[in-house]
C-alpha cells in the first residue's frame, strides 16, 4: 500500500502538527476571513462590496463541495457526477424553512386585522397561497409537512442527501457498478432529480424554485451587508471544519484503505476488506457534506431552482477538482476557488476585450471555450492540476520528507502497472 | 386559383384600356349593397358580419361570387374618405385599385387613402360557407373541393339539399365519394326524417373518421335530471354510483331548489362576522373562534336562535337524496336516434382504442429509432472502443449545422439534403479523427479522464457554435416529399420524416453489421478492441484502426444530426438533449453489442411513450420516471440487456 | 402618506431648481443574459438598449449628462441575476436597470431591487400576480394578451374546446390557470379544456398533436392556446404542419412566438396560425417605420423587431421623460413622475403608465404569413394592465395602487395592505 509510513508513525504529535498542510490551510482561511471582515461593509471599512462578500462566501461553500468531491473521487476513485444533486437538496431543505417562516410572518400580520381570529388552517392556506400563488397553486404539498420547523428542516439538510446517497450507493455498489458506468448512473440520477423538480407537481415550485432566501425571517432590520458577513463566517467555519475532518479521515488507516480501493479495488477485496461498505460510507458522508455546503450556499445566492442541479453543475464540480489537483484536499479547494472566481470575473464583463484588428475577442463569448479547452489541457498535460505545482515546490523545499501525507493521484497508475 | 384567374382577367382589362383613370361608380348595385352594410364590413367581426354576407350571397347579383372570393382573399380595400369598396393589389409602392362591379382598373393610388379589409379566419369560414352554393357545381374541381371543405368545417342545414343536388352531376370519383360521405353526415345532422337518419347512422358503423364521431357525439349529449317520478324515454340512475355520486346528487337537488344548500366554512365565517356584537358572537368570545370546531359551535348557536340557516348533516343529505328519482334524458336527439348513435359510437370506441394503441406503438418505434440514431455513433465509440465521448452530442449538432450551411448554398431542398448527408459525415469524421489524434489516444487507459477531457471539448464546441451561428434556432427544412404524414386513418398516422428516420436507423444498423462483420476494417477493429498487442503483432496498426473507428462513429453521429435537425430543431444545445439518453441507451442495451443498443433504444422509447400514455398531461414526469426505471434496471442487469460474456466483458 | 407625497413633491421642486445636481454620466444598467439558454432572446434586448441609449445621447442626453449603458451578463443563471443586480446598484451605482426575461430571473432580482430601492423596467409579457414598488412592467399582463386572445377565439373563431399547451414553468402555469378559470366563467365545461405541459426544449410532439386532433371527436371546434416557450416551438410547429392541420381547422394562438422565433422556422405551413402581442413589426405607423429602419441599419437587414423591444422602447422613453420632469434620476422622484406618463406606441395610440406599475397598451392579434411576419387582423383599444387577475378568487380581491394607496398588494375586502414587499 502507499502510505503506511504516515499511519505507522510512532510519534503521536497533535494531528494538525503532523500534517503541516492542514495547519497552513486553516491559518490561511482564518486570515482570509479576518481580512474580508475588516474590508467588508458589515463590520469593517467597506472596501469590499456586499455583493463581492456574497460571492466569496458562496465560493467557500463551493470549496466545501469540492472537498467532498475530492474525497469521493480523488481519494476513493468514484467519479460521481451527481454530487451537486445533494448540494441542491441541502439548499432546498433550508430554503423551504426560510420561505415558510418569512411568509408566515407576513400572513399572520395581514390576517391580524380580520374580524375573526384566524384558524390554523387559514394561516396555512394563506402561506400556501403566497408561496404557490406564483405557480398557480394554493395548497401545501405533503413535502412541506415539516417546513414550519427549523430544527426538522436542518435535520433534513443532513438526512435527505444522506439517505438518498445511502440508497443509491447501496444499490449501485451492491451490483458492482463501477467506473464510467457509475459516473453515467450518477449523472442520470441528478438529471432525473432535476427533471422531477422542474415539474410543478413536485411541490417545490417547479422552474421557479425557492427564492428570496437571502431575507432571513424576522431579521428584516438587519442589513444584507451584515447578513452576508455572518454567512461568510458560517461558510468559512464549515469549510475549516470540513477540511479538518476530511484530512483526519484520509490520514489514518481508513485513508489508506480508500486510496487502495481507488488504486485496485479487487486486491483490497481479496485482502478481506468490505470494499462496498467503505465506498458506501464515503459516498454517503460526502453527500452529507455537500448537503451542508448547499444549505449555506443558497441563502447567500438568494434563489435555488432545478437548473442548479442539472448534470452540468456536477461536471463542473469534477472539473474544479481536476484543475485544482485530485487526491489532495487543498487542491480541490484551490481549484474550486480559482475556477469559480475566474468564471465570475470573465462573465461579469470586467475582463477587457482583446482586439485582433479583424476580430474582437469578447470574453463573455470566448470564456467558456477557454474553460473547455483548459480541461483538456489539464487532463492531458497536468493530471495533478494546480496542486501539482505546489507539490513540486514543497518537494524541493523538503526533499527528505517520508511519504507524501495526502498522496498524489497518479491517474495513469494502472497504465504504468500494466506496462510493468 | 380563382384569384389568379381574376387577376389575369383584370390584367386583360387593364391591357385593353390602359392609363384610363376611370371614375369609380358608386351606384353599382353591388357597391350599394356593400355600402348598406359598410359599418359591419369595416368592423370585421364574425359576430356581426352575418347579415352582410347573407345579403351578398342571396342578392342574386352576378358579381356576388367574385366579391366574396376577393374579400375572402384579403384583396378588398375601402377608401378612407368615400368609404367605397375596391379590389386592390399592391403595385410599386402604391396600390392598384379596381372597381368591384366590373373589375375595371381605376388606377394606381396612394396606399394611405385606402384601408385593407382583413377578414379573420372566422369570417373567411362564413364567406366560404356562403360561397358553397356558387362553388358546389363549379366547373373547376378545386372550387368544388373548396366548397366541400367549407361544408366539412361549418355545415348549415341549407347545405344538405344543395349537396344532394350536386351529387348526380359529379364526374370526379374522389369528389363524388367525398360528397356522398358528406351527404350522409349532413343527413344525420339535419334531416327531419328519422328513418333516413337512422340509416345514415348505421352506415357509419366501425368508421374511424373524426368527422363521424364529431357528428354522432352531439346527438348523445344528455343531462341528469331529478324529480319525483321518472318520465318515459328516460334512463334511471342510482344516486351514489360512479355516474352520480351522493354529493353530486345533493348538489343537483340544491340546484333545483329541492333541498337547502350546504353551509361551508366560508359561509360560517361570513355569518359569524356579520353577527359580531361587541367582542362576542352569539355569546361566544370572538377571540376564541380560532378553530373550525369552535366556529361551527358558535354558528350552531346562531342557527338555534334562527339567525342563520341550519347546518346540513350527512344524514340530511342521504335522506334528501333518497326521496327523489334521478334520470338521464337525451337533449339533442329523439331517443331512438340517440340510442342508435350511442350504439355506433360504442362500436367505434373499441376500434378507436385499438387504433390508438397501434398509433402509440408507431410513436414508440419512431422515438426508439430517433434514440437509436442518436446512440449508434456512441455504440461504436463507447460500445466497441470503450471511449467515453461526452462530445458525441456536439458531433450530432455539427452534423445538423452542416446541413444548415449546405442549405444556405443549395436552395433546392432535395439536392441539399443529398449533399448534406455526405458533407455531415465528412465534417464530423474529420472532427472525430482530430479529437482522437489530439486528445483521446493519450487517454485510452484512463477512461474517467477521457470523460472529463471530452466534456471540455463538448462545452467548447457548444460555445463555438453559439459564437458562429448565434443562439437562434436555425432552420433545416425538409424537402417537400418529406412533408406531411402517412395517414392510415384519422387515428393512426405518422409523419414521413419519422418514417425516413426509421429507415435511416435500419440502414445504419445494416451498415454497422456489414462493416463490423464483413469487412477487413471490421475484423481489425474487433481484433484491436479485444487484444491490441496481439493485433499489432499480427500486423494491424492499432493507432490507425482506433483513429478510423472513432472517425466512423463520429461521422455517423453527424448524419444522425442532419436527420434529427430535420425533424426537430437546430440549436447549439441540441446535442446535450441527446447525450445522457444516448449513453443510457447504450448502457441499458449492453455495451459492445449493436443489437443491445437496438433493444435499449426500443426499451427506452417504448417506456417513455408508455409512461406518457398513463400520464398524458405531463411529459416531464415521463422522462423522470423513465430515468428512474433505467437506474433500477441497471441495478439488476448491470451489464445491460445483452451482456457480453467471457473475456470480451473484461476489456 | 400625505407627508410622504409632500416630501416627494418638495424633492421634485428642489431638484428641478438645481438640475446640475445629477452626477454625470447617468448610468443605465442592462441586465440581460448574453450567454446560456436565454441569450437567444435577451441579447436582442441588450442591443436594443444600447441603441436607445445612443439615440438619446445623440438627442442631447438627459439632464445635461451623457447616458452610459452598463452591460453585465447574468448568463441565464438565476442566482447570478441577483448578484449582478446587486453589483449594478452598489458597485456601478446605476440609476435604473432595464432587464430580465424569464419570470424566475425577475423573482431572483426582486428582493435585491427592493432592498436597495433600485428601479427595474421589465419588458416581457408575464403571468402577472405581482406589483413591486421598484419594478415597472412594460410587457403585457395576462389581461393584455391571454384574455383578449381567448376572447378572440371564443367570439371570432367560434372555438368551443380548448387545448392549453405550455412549457412547464410559471408563466404557462399561471396563465393557463387564469384562462381555465376564465373559460369556465364563459361557460366552457371543464372536460372541454385540455391542459398539457412539456419540458423546455421538448421535441417529440407527435402524440400531443394527435391528442389535440382527437379532441375534435365530439364535434366541437378545437383551438390551441400555446404558451410553449422558445426552441420547443420549432418541433411543435413542424409536427403540426406534418399532421396537415390547417389554421382553419385547429387554430393555434401563441403568446411566446414572435418575429425572432419564426426566423428559425419555415413558415409556409404555418400560415394563418396566430400570435397575440402588443406589437408586431408589421404595424403600420411612421414611428414604427423609423424604428425598424434604425434597427436594421444598426443590426443588419435580416434582423427583425419584436414586442419586448417595443416594451423597452416605451419604458426607456418614459423613464427619460419622467427623469426630465423630476429633474433628477433619484428613484423615488422618478417613480412619482412615472405615474400617468404617456408615450406614443409604435403601433399607433398612446401607452400610459398606471399607478399599478403596468402599462395601458393595445392588444394585437396577427396571422403568421409566409415571410415570417404577422398580418395584424385585430387591434383593440388600449387595455389597462392588471397586476392581479380578476379571474382567480384569491387574486380578484387584490389591487395594486402605488400612487394613492402606496401598496402593491391591497386587499379590498379587508381594506388592508397585505405586504409592501413582493412575493418572491
Amino acid at each position: 500500500m502507499v502510505d503506511m509510513t504516515s499511519t505507522a508513525s510512532p510519534m503521536r504529535k497533535p494531528f494538525v502538527l503532523r500534517y503541516p498542510s492542514v495547519a497552513i490551510f486553516l491559518i490561511i482561511l482564518a486570515l482570509f476571513t479576518a481580512t474580508i471582515t475588516v474590508l467588508g461593509e458589515g463590520f469593517g471599512i467597506g472596501l469590499i462590496s456586499t455583493s463581492f462578500v456574497k460571492t466569496l462566501g458562496k465560493t467557500l461553500c463551493l470549496c466545501l463541495a469540492a472537498l467532498a468531491m475530492d474525497l469521493v473521487w480523488g481519494y476513493t476513485g468514484i467519479l460521481s457526477l451527481g454530487h451537486m444533486a445533494f448540494f441542491g437538496i441541502g439548499g432546498y431543505a433550508i430554503g423551504m424553512w426560510l420561505m415558510y417562516a418569512r411568509t408566515e410572518i407576513i400572513v399572520i400580520e395581514s390576517l391580524a386585522s380580520s374580524a375573526l381570529p384566524p384558524t390554523a388552517q387559514e394561516i396555512s392556506d394563506g402561506i400556501a397561497t403566497q408561496i404557490f400563488g406564483v405557480v398557480g397553486a394554493s395548497e401545501f404539498p405533503p413535502i412541506w409537512a415539516v417546513a414550519h420547523s427549523l430544527p426538522l428542516q436542518l435535520a433534513a439538510v443532513v438526512l435527505v442527501p444522506g439517505l438518498l446517497a445511502l440508497v443509491f450507493g447501496w444499490l449501485a455498489f451492491r451490483s458492482r457498478v463501477t467506473g464510467v458506468y457509475l459516473s453515467i448512473l450518477t449523472q442520470a440520477m441528478t438529471l432525473a432529480l432535476s427533471l422531477y423538480l422542474f415539474q410543478n407537481d413536485s411541490g417545490l415550485r417547479g422552474n421557479n424554485g425557492l427564492s428570496g432566501l437571502q431575507n432571513l425571517p424576522g431579521l428584516d432590520s438587519v442589513p444584507q451587508s451584515t447578513v452576508s458577513i455572518l454567512f461568510f463566517w458560517a461558510s468559512a467555519l464549515a469549510l475549516g471544519l470540513g477540511y479538518l475532518v476530511c484530512a483526519w479521515m484520509v490520514s489514518g488507516k481508513f485513508g489508506s484503505v480508500i486510496r487502495a480501493i481507488r488504486d485496485d479495488e479487487s486486491r483490497v477485496r481479496f485482502l478481506g476488506y468490505s470494499v462496498e461498505a467503505y465506498k458506501l460510507f464515503i459516498f454517503t458522508f460526502t453527500a452529507v457534506i455537500c448537503g451542508i455546503a448547499g444549505a449555506l450556499y443558497y441563502p447567500q445566492a438568494g434563489i435555488i431552482n432545478p437548473a442548479e442541479i442539472a448534470p452540468i453543475a456536477s461536471i463542473y464540480l469534477a472539473v474544479w477538482v481536476a484543475i485544482g489537483g485530485r487526491g489532495r484536499l487543498y487542491g480541490a479547494v484551490i481549484g474550486a476557488a480559482f475556477v469559480s472566481l475566474l468564471s465570475t470575473w470573465f462573465t461579469g464583463g470586467q475582463a477587457p476585450d482583446i482586439s485582433l484588428g479583424f476580430y474582437t475577442i469578447q470574453w463573455v463569448d470566448w470564456w467558456t471555450i477557454l474553460l473547455g479547452l483548459s480541461f483538456v489541457a489539464v487532463t492531458l498535460f497536468a493530471p495533478r492540476g494546480i496542486g501539482g505545482l505546489i507539490d513540486k515546490f514543497a518537494e524541493r523545499r523538503a526533499p527528505d520528507r517520508h511519504g507524501a501525507d495526502l498522496g498524489p493521484d497518479l491517474g495513469s497508475l494502472r497504465e504504468k502497472e500494466a506496462d510493468e | 386559383m380563382t384569384l389568379s384567374i381574376c387577376r389575369a382577367l383584370l390584367a386583360l382589362l387593364l391591357f385593353v384600356a390602359p392609363g384610363l383613370l376611370q371614375a369609380q361608380s358608386s351606384d353599382a348595385p353591388v357597391q350599394k349593397l356593400l355600402q348598406a352594410h359598410a359599418e359591419v364590413i369595416q368592423k370585421s367581426s364574425r359576430k356581426t358580419i352575418g347579415p352582410a354576407i347573407d345579403a351578398l350571397a342571396q342578392s342574386g347579383l352576378p358579381e356576388a361570387q367574385t366579391v366574396l372570393e376577393q374579400w375572402q382573399a384579403k384583396d378588398m380595400w375601402f377608401n378612407r374618405d368615400t368609404g367605397l369598396f375596391v379590389f386592390a393589389s399592391k403595385a410599386d409602392g402604391g396600390l392598384r385599385v379596381f372597381d368591384i362591379s366590373d373589375g375595371a382598373e381605376i388606377g394606381v393610388v396612394d396606399k394611405k387613402n385606402y384601408k385593407q379589409l382583413k377578414p379573420n379566419s372566422g369570417i373567411r369560414g362564413l364567406i366560404a360557407s356562403a360561397l358553397v352554393q356558387f362553388q358546389l357545381n363549379d366547373p373547376d374541381p378545386l372550387n368544388r373541393s373548396a366548397a366541400l371543405t367549407a361544408i366539412e368545417r361549418d355545415a348549415e342545414p341549407s347545405h344538405l339539399s344543395a349537396l344532394r343536388g350536386a351529387i348526380a352531376g359529379e364526374q370526379d370519383p374522389d369528389l363524388r365519394a367525398r360528397k356522398n360521405r358528406l351527404e350522409r353526415l349532413l343527413t344525420i345532422r339535419f334531416d327531419d326524417d328519422a328513418a333516413a337518419r337512422l340509416a345514415a347512422i348505421d352506415s357509419f358503423a366501425g368508421d374511424l373518421g373524426v368527422d363521424v364521431r364529431a357528428t354522432l357525439n352531439p346527438l348523445v349529449t344528455s343531462e341528469i335530471k331529478v324529480s319525483d317520478t321518472v318520465p318515459d324515454g328516460a334512463v334511471t340512475i342510482k344516486a351514489g354510483s360512479d355516474e352520480l355520486t351522493q354529493k353530486q346528487a345533493y348538489d343537483l337537488l340544491v340546484e333545483n331548489g329541492l333541498a337547502p344548500a350546504l353551509v361551508d366554512d366560508g359561509t360560517i365565517k361570513e355569518t359569524l362576522i356579520s353577527n359580531i356584537d361587541g367582542d362576542r358572537v352569539a355569546g361566544v368570545q370572538v377571540a376564541s373562534l380560532d378553530e373550525d370546531a369552535a366556529r361551527q359551535a358558535a354558528y350552531q348557536l346562531l342557527a338555534d336562535q334562527g339567525l342563520a340557516a341550519p347546518l346540513v348533516t350527512q344524514d340530511d343529505i342521504a335522506e334528501a337524496v333518497q326521496q327523489y328519482k334521478f334520470y338521464r334524458v337525451y337533449t339533442s336527439a329523439p331517443l331512438p336516434v340517440a340510442l342508435a348513435a350511442q350504439a355506433v359510437l360504442d362500436n367505434i370506441e373499441t376500434q378507436v382504442a385499438l387504433n390508438q394503441t397501434a398509433d402509440l406503438v408507431l410513436d414508440a418505434l419512431s422515438l426508439a429509432s430517433i434514440y437509436f440514431l442518436a446512440a449508434i455513433g456512441l455504440a461504436i465509440t463507447f460500445g466497441v472502443m470503450g471511449v467515453i465521448n461526452m462530445a458525441h452530442g456536439e458531433f450530432i449538432m455539427m452534423g445538423a449545422y452542416t446541413g444548415y450551411v449546405v442549405q444556405l448554398f443549395i436552395p433546392d431542398l432535395t439536392l441539399s439534403i443529398i449533399v448534406a448527408i455526405p458533407c455531415a459525415f465528412l465534417v464530423t469524421f474529420g472532427a472525430g479523427v482530430l479529437l482522437e489524434r489530439l486528445v483521446i489516444r493519450w487517454l485510452y487507459h484512463r477512461p474517467l479522464e477521457t470523460l472529463l477531457a471530452t466534456f471540455g471539448v463538448s462545452i467548447a464546441l457548444q460555445q463555438l457554435a453559439k459564437n458562429i451561428f448565434g443562439t437562434q434556432a436555425r432552420p433545416l427544412t425538409a424537402p417537400a416529399w418529406l412533408d406531411g404524414s402517412m395517414v392510415l386513418n384519422d387515428i393512426v398516422s405518422i409523419s414521413y420524416i419519422r418514417i425516413a428516420i426509421f429507415v435511416l436507423a435500419l440502414l445504419f444498423l445494416a451498415l454497422f453489421l456489414i462493416v463490423m462483420n464483413r469487412t477487413r476494417l471490421g475484423l481489425e477493429v474487433r481484433a484491436v478492441t479485444q487484444n491490441p498487442r496481439m493485433a499489432s503483432s499480427m500486423g494491424i496498426n492499432p493507432d490507425r484502426i482506433n483513429m478510423l473507428t472513432f472517425g466512423f462513429g463520429s461521422g455517423i453521429a453527424g448524419i444522425a444530426g442532419v436527420a434529427i435537425g430535420l425533424y426537430a430543431k437546430v440549436t447549439s444545445e441540441m446535442g446535450s438533449d441527446y447525450i445522457v439518453q444516448s449513453f443510457m441507451t447504450v448502457v441499458v442495451g449492453g455495451v459492445g453489442n449493436i443489437w443491445g443498443t437496438l433493444l435499449g433504444a426500443t426499451m427506452v422509447g417504448t417506456l417513455q411513450k408508455g409512461i406518457e400514455w398513463f400520464n398524458p398531461s405531463n411529459t416531464l414526469a415521463a422522462q423522470t420516471y423513465m430515468i428512474l426505471f433505467i437506474i433500477l434496471f441497471i441495478q439488476f442487469r448491470p451489464r445491460g440487456i445483452i451482456a457480453l460474456k467471457g473475456r470480451a466483458a473484461e476489456a | 402618506m400625505h407627508s410622504k407625497l409632500l416630501n416627494t413633491t418638495a424633492a421634485v421642486l428642489f431638484a428641478t431648481a438645481l438640475p446640475a445636481l445629477a452626477d454625470c454620466p447617468i448610468k443605465v444598467g442592462v441586465l440581460h443574459s448574453l450567454s446560456g439558454t436565454m441569450a437567444i432572446s435577451e441579447t436582442t434586448l441588450k442591443d436594443t438598449m444600447e441603441m436607445l441609449v445612443e439615440q438619446q445621447n445623440e438627442a442631447g442626453g438627459l439632464l445635461g449628462c451623457e447616458l452610459e449603458a452598463v452591460v453585465v451578463d447574468p448568463a441565464s443563471d438565476w442566482p447570478l441575476f441577483a448578484e449582478k443586480a446587486r453589483e449594478l446598484l452598489t458597485v456601478h451605482e446605476v440609476d435604473v436597470i432595464f432587464g430580465n426575461w424569464t419570470s424566475v430571473s425577475r423573482k431572483s432580482v426582486l428582493p435585491v431591487i427592493e432592498e436597495l430601492n433600485g428601479l427595474l423596467f421589465y419588458p416581457v409579457q408575464y403571468e402577472g400576480e405581482e406589483s413591486s414598488k421598484n419594478v415597472f412592467y412594460t410587457g403585457a399582463a395576462p389581461n393584455q394578451q391571454a384574455i383578449p386572445a381567448t376572447d378572440y377565439f371564443l367570439e371570432e373563431l367560434g372555438v368551443e374546446k380548448f387545448a392549453l399547451l405550455g412549457t412547464d414553468y410559471v408563466y404557462p402555469r399561471t396563465t393557463n390557470n387564469i384562462l381555465e378559470s376564465y373559460l369556465k366563467q364563459k361557460g366552457i365545461a371543464e372536460e372541454d379544456i385540455f391542459v398539457n405541459y412539456t419540458p423546455f426544449g421538448h421535441s417529440d410532439w407527435s402524440k400531443i398533436v394527435a391528442d389535440v386532433v382527437a379532441l375534435g371527436a365530439d364535434g366541437k371546434k378545437v383551438g390551441v392556446i400555446s404558451t410553449i416557450n422558445g426552441d420547443a416551438n420549432v418541433g411543435f410547429y413542424k409536427e403540426l404542419a406534418a399532421a396537415g392541420i390547417s389554421a382553419d381547422d385547429i387554430p393555434v394562438v401563441a403568446f411566446s412566438v414572435g418575429e425572432e422565433e419564426l426566423a428559425g422556422l419555415d413558415t409556409t405551413n404555418l400560415v394563418g396560425h396566430l400570435a397575440a402581442w402588443n406589437y408586431f413589426q408589421s404595424a403600420e405607423s411612421e414611428a414604427n417605420e423609423a424604428w425598424v429602419a434604425a434597427w436594421k441599419a444598426r443590426m443588419g437587414e435580416d434582423r427583425v423587431t419584436n414586442d419586448p423591444m417595443e416594451a423597452h422602447y416605451i419604458g426607456f422613453n418614459m423613464w427619460v421623460n419622467a427623469a426630465t420632469e423630476a429633474g433628477s434620476t433619484d428613484v423615488d422622484a422618478v417613480r412619482a413622475a412615472m405615474y400617468g406618463q404617456e408615450f406614443p406606441n409604435l403601433t399607433g395610440g398612446t401607452a400610459v403608465m398606471l399607478p399599478n406599475h403596468h402599462l395601458a397598451k393595445p392588444v394585437l392579434i396577427g396571422e403568421i404569413q409566409e415571410d415570417g411576419q404577422f398580418d395584424i387582423i385585430s387591434q383593440t383599444e388600449e387595455v389597462p394592465g392588471d397586476a392581479w387577475t380578476d379571474y382567480l378568487p384569491e387574486s380578484a380581491v387584490l389591487v395594486s395602487d402605488w400612487k394613492e394607496l402606496g401598496c402593491g398588494m391591497y386587499n379590498t375586502e379587508t381594506k388592508s395592505c397585505v405586504q409592501i414587499k413582493s412575493n418572491y
